[in-house]
């Protein structure tokens, strides 16, 4: 049987290594020996299908979880979900997870001293569509300070998770929100050396989705990797 | 049209906030076919403190060893009970323990088989990327011929062995950075 084509590997500079010495939480958790090349077979162009039967209507509005409204400016966050021959990846789970306005997670390990607001979790879900948009209601997330160094403190960021079509299609990352002064200075934001990958972690506003007195609109596309055409040859 | 796929952060500390709700420690139900395994182990760091704030997730094939995803087009049977996916948190002290069956041999990469195996990623904050590794069965005769195992230095190889203990439990570290017993992890 003639093998499948796999995954395309990292352009070199755009995704991270495992040890980033200016995070310091890479230290001592990224290996110290040489990865080993991993060919695609069968078991990594597979992977879980969640699609939408798990997910719940009012799942990706953050700001209706409770009996009350949270606090905080009121934002769209929507964007499409390509794979890196630009086609769009329909009916994959996306999973966020965010601080509340105040830059406080609703998490017992979060001593940051800022409210909790009794109106926001921060979790949200939801199944891209048949054109691989998604869309999400919530509030924009405070800044909040870490232990990395003196005075470190993380710019404003939404955690997302992404399936994809395969196990090699998994993502975990941040977006982040135009013009954060806080952005220079993130050790975690600046992990990749290639510039226009960074900024491809920043949504932009957008005005079309804004709607009037109620809530900004936010525009952010993700990519997944994408197939090779023919099988890799290694 | 040629994209890059957008860069991957850590999921940081508070990823239980948007996570654990697809949490799995059993990947079986009672009318599963195949072996139950159970599996258990202990995320640990450089310095051999444990990690307990990673995560775990499992992707592997069904007793027959078919995957439940439409590019598997072996001619193995599907088990409607068994999905082969696994969300598995650590406890205050980085341990792990899940359910599953042991899957069956599954077609390789060249006309070769693979030996029983379960794809493991590991999430953890100070993880930038995801790890991947694999869990392979110690004592399994198809392991002396999979052809991922043939790439690893030999020495190396136990890392990926999960080895039973006294009461039938595998046992299986993950181990971050080290010395000696570093796990193995796949540039994928």
């Amino acid at each position: 049987m003639t093998d499948k084509p796999g995954y395309r590997r990292p352009q070199a500079g755009t995704q991270p290594e495992y040890l980033h010495p200016p995070y310091q939480s890479t230290n001592l958790r990224s290996p110290s020996k040489p990865l080993v090349f991993l060919p695609h077979s069968l078991s990594e162009i597979t992977g879980p299908t969640i699609g939408a039967d798990r997910i719940e209507e009012q799942d990706n509005d953050l700001t209706a979880q409770h009996s009350g409204e949270p606090l905080g400016e009121r934002i769209i966050i929507h964007g499409r979900v390509l794979d890196e021959n630009g086609l769009p990846v329909p009916g994959i789970l996306v999973e966020i997870w965010q601080a509340n306005a105040a830059g406080r997670y609703a998490h017992a390990r979060d001593l940051h001293d800022a409210p909790l607001d009794p109106n926001f979790t921060g979790t949200g879900r939801t199944v891209t569509d048949a054109d691989g948009w998604y869309q999400f209601q919530t509030i924009k997330p405070g800044a909040y300070p870490w232990g990395n160094h003196h005075n470190a403190w993380r710019p404003a960021h939404i955690h997302f998770s992404l399936f994809g079509p395969s196990i090699l299609t998994r993502l975990v990352t941040q977006m982040y929100f135009p013009g954060d002064p806080l952005l220079a200075y993130d050790p975690i934001y600046n992990c990749v050396p290639d510039t226009s990958a960074k900024e491809r972690l920043i949504a932009s506003f957008d005005l079309e989705k804004t709607i009037p007195s109620y809530a900004l609109g936010y525009r952010w596309d993700i990519v997944l990797r994408g197939r090779e055409a023919t099988p890799m040859e290694k | 049209m040629t994209l890059n796929a957008t860069t991957s952060h850590t999921v940081g500390p508070y990823y239980h906030i948007g996570l654990t709700w697809l949490n799995r420690e059993d990947l079986t139900v009672a009318q599963t076919l195949g072996e139950r395994v159970a599996i258990t182990g202990q995320v640990v760091d450089g310095n051999g403190d444990f990690v307990n704030d990673a995560m775990l997730e499992v992707w592997q094939a069904n007793a027959a060893g078919k995957y439940d995803h439409p590019e598997d087009d072996q001619d193995k049977p599907l088990d409607p009970n068994f999905e082969g996916f696994g969300r598995v948190p650590v406890d205050a002290e980085g341990r792990f323990r899940f359910t599953t069956i042991k899957p069956g041999t599954v077609e390789g990469l060249k006309g070769t088989t693979q030996a029983p195996h379960l794809v493991v990623l590991v999430f953890a904050r100070g993880l930038v990327k995801h790890l991947l590794t694999r869990i392979y069965f110690d004592g399994e005769p198809a392991n002396v011929a999979d052809p991922l195992l043939e790439c690893v230095p030999a020495e190396r190889r136990g890392t990926l062995l999960a080895k039973q203990d006294a009461a039938g439990v595998y046992q299986w570290n993950v181990i971050l950075q080290g010395t000696d017993a570093e796990t193995v992890f796949f540039d994928y």
